[in-house]
């Protein structure tokens, strides 16, 4: 980090930030808090648990972690596991990767071709998850949409997208829905590359793989990890494939979101809900500081 | 260096704000605004009886249900539109009283619906008269969310005359503790609904009546035999279709075996023994080793409405459902409208396991259900939303409705018009039926733990031992262990 | 040896755009032909006879076209114009001025806002609006919605204020221009196309946006899209599939004109990539 001199005086600076200020402890900072208070009681919004709310220590906690439990569909660990494939399958590889393919595929190419695609990828990204919901579980349903359509039509028979193959289904929604965003991060980040040294590989005779591992990827390897941040923190939180499996059948596609809403909503457990929260947040946290770690020693290289 | 000390100092401040801010509203997450002890101060009685009591200010008041005209629940909300609000404003005018009626339509789901009233009366704002399915009352009354009539409207909500023209079980359904929340809209009652056109096809009498499990079964592998395309039977089961699954699906088994889900003598519920386990047994064979039934319907988020269009295009043969399915979902404008529908389908009762094993020794079971309007005890005009409530459930008003919608209402003196069927399931099945504990733990726990025990059975998860299992421990959790009921199978 | 590795890889591009068009259109193609379909179902079916009839019946739904035209729209500006100007101003002062912390600052924000905006945080937030007494007010969601999106708002923002060259505003400084001043009149034009990115962003997260609005508004008339489409559903909760997809259209269509627009004009990229 280079030392600039600052061109504001951090008076000035802390005023400027007054505005983001108010909203930050107002929306964000007390309902963390709140969370996390709540997390340590039985507090519901109907039953016993709204007029009395008591103390119950960890109990939501352990509850949670209840290992006996824990693994049966409907409960912690299966939302767990589910999440972690979820993220692992959508956000690591779906949309980082194809992300990066993209801008990779269309570095330095200009032309009609580029900028359809690029429309049409970020058109994923921007149409409301409920109209998104909607046109997948028609493209999904086995015996109507479109994509069985198309694969009976090439002899590959008729799967059952949202029954058997439901967290398949969602983990390729997902990349559909938020490849723009690397894509858009990456594509930026190449242009900062300087052409000279593609253009030096080429006059060695570098193969495209060899340019890509031996230059564009550790160039980018500061890019990759920051994009692997942000993407995995807001999958493993995002909801909307909950408007197209529900978290099921039976459970299959439980995400931890879902997991939080169907506590917290339909039955109305704030304790416990806040619980899952603060624990989300922990298992968050975490992710973040191994990627904060692996940034700072590609830095230090 | 003093910038750095000012700036920890506001990051300081800023973290305390924060707790702050928590400390002074988190406390409110106590009782709610409710203190409606405040007898109403017009002396008028609740009844439709004009008294000259004329009121200086003027009174606006609010009913909400999920009812939107040309969408879902479209008739009730015709109903408000068309008579409930201008003859309760006409009648009020002639009082000499000021009062209009606003009618609030909701367009969601009934959880968003259920949620939204939480967060209301939590508040201590919402409608005046809300509707209300009757097994949420007892979590909200528990959680202190609402308020009975008694203490809402005072002693004299007891002097309306249609009290004396509701069963009391009907009555029930907006009870707890024994107190009346609100007035039932009406009850319902479930059976057996069978495509006629099938049954004639494959052979099977068209006046069909089954009288244990085994002919039911048979009926169905006589269908699977000779129609394989088409599913024979099916019956709820499984978490996304909710309550339905409850009312619609283990009701209908578990009452056949004799035993209740909640026994109203002890007060307990059964949680394990031989009856459960014959329950789930039936599941088992229908969905998993006979495939009488289509067990991927009772998975899919949305194979309750799946289920409905399989029946109406004869893809489906049985289907146990409520009597809801035949006044409002195949009727005309319903959305699987079958355009035949007293020519080709039929109903039967639903058998006991035997005749005789039935609960209470019935030789055939049902369960009811019902729904109902509530007063909020935070309404800012007791007296007038209590006169409206009283109106919307009088003779008159319920006849118009009949017009709408021909359906079981609660009084006994508004018949069901120009519908054979209807009349008939109210005339059989109302005295063999069972209802719901009047219970916060049913809705919260019990009912959902049902749910899963189906799906369970039904994804082929579980055996029926471990599905039993699971059950029994996790109502015990959070009822207590004396309060449940453990019967070795 | 060169001339075949040139063609495979130019036919390894060629695939893989075909294969992307694919992927990324085809879902959408449903979308876009249902509604002119009086026979509408969940199955892709060219109209024979294409009709606007599912849009006039939509149209009837007075209450579902209000939602549309005016309250999503009420939301997604006022979002927009709070988004823009907060994160601007955040990321200049962030950007420039020595804050202890403010790395750290930067992602624990990220890491909040990412758990805070799920469903864990609706009752706290519902209780602070309504102490505001902003229950039933686009007020109230637009406060939250800008309360939610601004940590993401200044984070990348703030990258594209680090790329601008300080030089200007120091000449600007020696030249005795005050701060604001110079936020204005020098570094909003350098930095315009991040403002129009952020603004995007804000614009279709809040248009988009369903369980926020569902929890603060309470009159019919003042919800948005995301809450009217249940309207066409029936009382089994069975969607009209016809009526669905044409008010689908509808509502995606703004959004989808909006980034149409300011690409052609502005160009809609990020800058630089997000370096640390």
């Amino acid at each position: 980090m280079e030392q600039k001199r600052p061109l504001l005086s951090t008076k000035t600076g802390l005023v400027f930030l007054l505005p983001a200020l108010f909203f930050v402890i107002l929306f964000l900072i007390f309902p963390f808090v709140w969370i996390i208070l709540v997390s340590f009681t039985n507090e519901s919004l109907t039953g016993t648990g709204a007029l009395n709310p008591q103390n119950v220590g960890l109990a939501n906690y352990s509850g949670l972690f209840d290992f006996k439990t824990w693994m049966m569909r409907g409960n912690f660990g299966n939302s767990l596991i589910v999440t972690l494939q979820f993220v692992f399958g959508s956000a690591m590889i779906g949309q980082v990767g194809l992300g990066l393919s993209l801008a990779i595929a269309f570095y330095r190419r200009k032309g009609f071709i580029r900028e359809f695609v690029n429309t049409l990828v970020i058109l994923a990204w921007i149409i409301p998850d409920v109209v998104v919901a909607f046109s997948w579980i028609a493209f999904l349903d086995r015996d109507f949409g479109t994509l069985n359509a198309i694969l009976s039509a090439i002899g590959l028979g008729r799967p059952d997208w949202q029954l058997e193959l439901s967290l398949l289904s969602i983990i390729i929604f997902n990349t559909w829905r938020g490849a723009a965003f690397s894509m858009l991060l990456f594509s930026s980040a190449l242009e900062t590359i300087p052409p000279s040294y593609l253009e030096t590989a080429e006059v060695v005779g570098a193969t495209f793989w060899q340019k890509l591992r031996d230059i564009l990827l550790p160039l980018m390897r500061g890019h990759i990890l920051t994009v692997l941040i942000l993407i995995t923190l807001w999958t493993f939180n995002t909801f909307s494939p909950f408007l197209i499996t529900a978290g099921g059948p039976s459970f299959k596609t439980d995400l931890v979101s879902i997991f939080t809403y169907r506590t917290a909503f339909r039955f109305y457990e704030f304790g416990q809900g806040g619980a899952i929260a603060v624990v989300v947040m922990l298992i968050n946290f975490a992710l973040a500081l191994v990627y904060l770690g692996m940034l700072r020693k590609q830095a230090v290289e | 260096m003093k910038i750095k000390q000012t700036v920890r100092v506001i990051l300081t401040l800023v973290a305390l704000a924060g707790f702050v801010l928590t400390a002074c509203t988190a406390t409110p997450t106590a009782a709610p605004t409710t203190a409606p002890t405040q007898a109403p101060a017009k002396t008028d009685a609740p009844t439709a009886a004009p008294t000259a009591a004329p009121t200086s200010t003027p009174v606006n008041l609010t009913i909400i249900c999920r009812c939107v005209v040309g969408g879902t629940g479209s008739n009730s909300a015709q109903w408000m539109l068309d008579y409930v609000i201008p003859k309760f404003q006409d009648e009020m005018r002639a009082q000499g009283r000021d009062v209009t009626v606003d009618l609030v339509s909701f367009g969601g789901s009934d959880e968003e619906l259920k949620a939204r009233y939480a967060l209301d009366l939590k508040a201590g704002t919402g409608n005046d008269i809300m509707a209300f399915d009757g097994f949420w009352v007892p979590e909200f009354a528990e959680g202190g969310l609402i308020q009975p009539l008694e203490t809402v409207v005072g002693p004299t909500y007891a002097d309306w005359e249609g009290w004396s023209h509701i069963p009391v079980s009907v009555q029930q359904l907006l009870t707890y503790k024994d107190q009346l929340y609100g007035i039932a809209a009406g009850t319902d009652a479930r059976v057996i609904w069978y495509r006629k056109d099938i049954f004639k096809e494959v052979g099977l009498p068209e006046n069909w009546q089954p009288t244990s499990w085994e002919e039911l079964l048979d009926a169905a592998r006589t269908i699977k035999a000779a129609k394989p395309d088409v599913t024979p039977l099916q019956i709820n089961a499984g978490t996304a279709m909710g309550e339905a699954t409850t009312l619609q699906g283990w009701y209908m088994v578990m009452l056949g075996t004799g035993t209740n889900i909640f026994d109203f003598k002890t007060n307990k519920y059964p949680v394990s023994g031989q009856p459960l386990l014959d329950a789930l047994n039936f599941y088992k064979t229908v969905y998993i080793d006979e495939k009488l039934g289509d067990a991927r319907l009772q998975l899919l988020a949305d194979g309750r409405d799946r289920s409905f269009l399989s029946f109406r295009d004869a893809k489906t043969a049985m289907l146990v459902e409520g009597d809801w399915f035949w006044r409002s979902v195949l009727a005309k404008g319903g959305s699987a409208e079958l355009a035949d529908r007293d020519a080709l389908v039929g109903w039967a009762k639903m058998p006991a396991m035997a005749p005789g094993k039935g609960i209470n020794g019935q030789d055939f079971v049902t369960a009811s259900g019902g729904t109902g309007f509530i007063l909020n005890p935070n309404t800012k005009s007791p007296a007038e939303a209590w006169d409206l409530l009283a109106f919307m459930n009088s003779k008159e008003a319920l006849d118009y409705f009949q017009t709408l919608e021909p359906r079981m209402r609660s009084r006994d003196d508004v018949a069901v018009p120009n519908d054979t069927v209807m009349t008939a399931i109210a005339k059989e099945m109302l005295p063999l039926t069972s209802i719901r504990p009047s219970d916060a733990a049913y809705s919260k726990t019990v009912s959902p733990e049902i749910q899963l025990m189906t799906e369970r059975i039904v994804s082929g998860e579980m055996t029926p031992e471990e599905a039993m299992a699971a059950y029994a421990a996790a109502v015990t959790a959070a009822v207590g262990a004396d309060r449940v009921e453990v019967a070795a199978p | 040896m060169k001339k075949t590795r040139k063609f495979l890889s130019n036919l390894g591009y060629y695939v893989f755009v075909a294969f992307v068009i694919a992927f990324f259109g085809i879902p959408l193609i449903w979308l876009v032909v249902t509604p002119f379909n009086s026979q509408a179902t969940l199955a892709l079916e060219f109209p024979s006879q294409p009709t606007l009839d599912n849009f006039r019946q939509v149209f009837e739904n007075k209450f579902a076209v209000q939602a549309l035209a005016k309250n999503n729209l009420i939301l997604a500006v006022g979002t927009m114009i709070g988004i823009t100007f907060i994160a601007t101003l955040t990321a200049y002062a962030l950007s420039r001025a020595r804050i202890p912390g403010r790395n750290f600052l930067s992602y624990t924000l990220i890491l909040f806002s990412s758990v805070v905006t799920g469903t864990a945080a609706m009752v706290p937030i519902f209780l602070i609006i309504s102490k505001m007494g902003l229950i039933d007010s686009h007020l109230g969601v637009i406060l939250v919605f800008i309360g939610g999106f601004l940590p993401s708002a200044i984070f990348i923002m703030r990258d594209f204020v680090d790329g601008i060259p300080r030089s200007y505003e120091e000449s600007a400084m020696v030249a005795g221009a005050r701060p604001l001043n110079i936020l204005g009149d020098v570094v909003l034009p350098l930095v315009r196309p991040g403002m129009m990115v952020i603004a995007i962003w804000a614009f279709v997260q809040s248009w988009g946006a369903f369980l926020v609005p569902f929890i603060l508004l309470r009159s019919p008339d003042k919800m948005p899209a995301s809450t009217a489409i249940y309207s066409f559903y029936t009382e089994a909760g069975t969607p009209n599939i016809r009526l669905v997809a044409a008010y689908s259209l509808l509502y995606a269509l703004p959004v989808v004109i909006l980034y149409l627009l300011v690409n052609w004009r502005y160009g809609f990229r990020f800058f630089g990539g997000i370096k640390r």
